[in-house]
């Protein structure tokens, strides 16, 4: 059962003077791909972060689920995975004792660690520290952190960046994986081509607004118009 | 629960950086030898001043150990992420000031043989000067975690740490200097057991509210 749906309306979030979001209204609906597109600095992390309840909106409205993300943050958060920029892990510990400290905060037995990073192609390098892995190994790590959660909604910004071919081979996994679940995804990313096809979805943003919202399908001809 | 997974994350990653520890215990080492320099080969005063310098010494040790304690937090966000998986802040920050405070008392207690050789300030009362110790290194974790915590966003937060701590603990560091001074210099009085007291009082309140307020700081 998954009927956690997001809804965004009139969202806007600025930095100092400068709106990196204005006005951005959209719906996903439940068990649903929503890819994300935009240049650079077109607002797509920071919808993310407002999101995932990290950073709060300057206006409008955001909830996940029915959960407002800044009235009932810790239920958002309780709903909601992110795989961010910023790979949220320790770089001084192993890729199993990064795992090890999320499933301990997260109340759940550390013996599912094992199976997560065969599954992200990361058994062999368990004992390493993150600090020795490359870009791409952590995005891996970073995936399998998501993994462990077992959320009903995942915010997936820049999955493919840093990745090799088998990186996105293994993205383009877990999110059918994820999507036959009923887990509801949103997917900020630059490779439209390869996440139209996974995607139900799409929406692009520039300047910090939404300019074309429609099926995943179409997203390419707004990009050759564009 | 949640409080044992922070503290249990708190204690290895400061095992995973234990050669910091040992670049902090030559700091103080040497802060303690530097201040033996400005009183100069007067046995007398060294001992009657060896209190305050033990606690000048761990004071500006534990601006380093505190203010290194939230390295790991900034660098990939992991601090972010844990608030988002959700965690509690408030175990956050409880596992993360209890870790400081066990790594401030181990300073702290590797500090007193330094003080006995350089100033001959010994004592038999052993217990009672890990007891100010433990109570002594309480009044600045809890505090410094929280204001580490304020700090480690800023650029100037090396300089800004010490700045914002070294006021508010004044009265804690005041406690535990007459009172290790008394049980190094004698205590014919007894007095050492209010300073004792009221260092705990001054504990129970930075503890208290530094853990309230920590959700507060770190979060936006």
């Amino acid at each position: 059962m998954n009927d956690v749906a997001i809804d965004v309306e009139r969202l806007a979030r600025r930095y100092g003077r400068r709106w990196a979001l204005s006005d951005i209204t959209f719906h996903v609906p439940p068990a649903t791909v929503m890819m994300v597109a935009g240049r650079n600095g077109a607002g797509k992390s920071t919808l993310f972060r407002v999101l995932s309840t990290a950073i709060r909106p300057d206006a409008g409205k955001a909830s996940i689920g029915g959960f407002d993300v800044v009235r009932h943050r810790e239920d958002v958060r309780k709903l909601t995975a992110m795989l961010s920029h910023q790979n949220y892990l320790y770089d001084s510990l192993t890729a199993k004792e990064n795992l090890q400290v999320a499933a301990d905060h997260l109340g759940l037995r550390r013996n599912g660690v094992g199976a997560l990073l065969e599954q992200v192609a990361l058994n062999s390098r368990a004992d390493d520290p993150v600090s020795t892995f490359s870009a791409g190994m952590r995005k891996r790590l970073s995936f399998a952190r998501i993994l462990l959660q077992e959320p009903r909604v995942v915010l997936l910004d820049e999955p493919y960046g840093a990745l090799d071919p088998p990186g996105f081979d293994l993205v383009d996994r877990v999110i059918r994986d994820l999507k036959s679940r009923g887990t509801t995804i949103l997917m900020a990313t630059h490779n439209w081509e390869r996440s139209s096809k996974l995607s139900d979805m799409a929406l692009v943003l520039e300047a910090g607004r939404v300019v074309w919202q429609g099926a995943a399908g179409e997203v390419m001809e707004h990009e050759v118009k564009g | 629960m949640m409080l044992a997974a922070a503290l249990r994350k708190e204690i290895l990653l400061q095992w995973r950086t234990r050669s910091q520890m040992m670049a902090v215990f030559v700091f103080g080492a040497a802060s303690l030898l530097l201040f033996s320099f400005a009183v100069g080969p007067n046995a007398e005063m060294l001992r009657t001043f060896s209190a305050g310098f033990l606690w000048l010494g761990l004071l500006l040790s534990s601006t380093l150990t505190l203010s290194e304690s939230f390295h790991s937090e900034m660098e990939n966000r992991a601090l972010e992420g844990l608030l988002l998986l959700p965690s509690d802040p408030r175990a956050l920050y409880y596992g993360k000031a209890i870790a400081n405070w066990l790594q401030l008392t181990i300073l702290g207690c590797a500090l007193v043989p330094v003080m006995v050789v350089l100033y001959d300030a010994g004592t038999t009362q052993l217990l009672k000067l890990l007891l100010i110790i433990l109570l002594g290194t309480a009044g600045l974790s809890a505090p410094g975690t929280l204001y580490a915590a304020m700090t480690a966003q800023v650029r100037a937060k090396q300089t800004l740490l010490p700045l914002l701590l070294f006021p508010l603990i004044v009265p804690a560091l005041l406690a535990s200097v007459k009172a290790t001074s008394l049980v190094i210099l004698g205590d014919p009085m007894q007095q050492s057991r209010s300073w004792i007291a009221l260092l705990g009082a001054f504990d129970l309140i930075y503890w208290s509210l530094c853990g309230l307020l920590y959700g507060r700081v770190v979060e936006e």
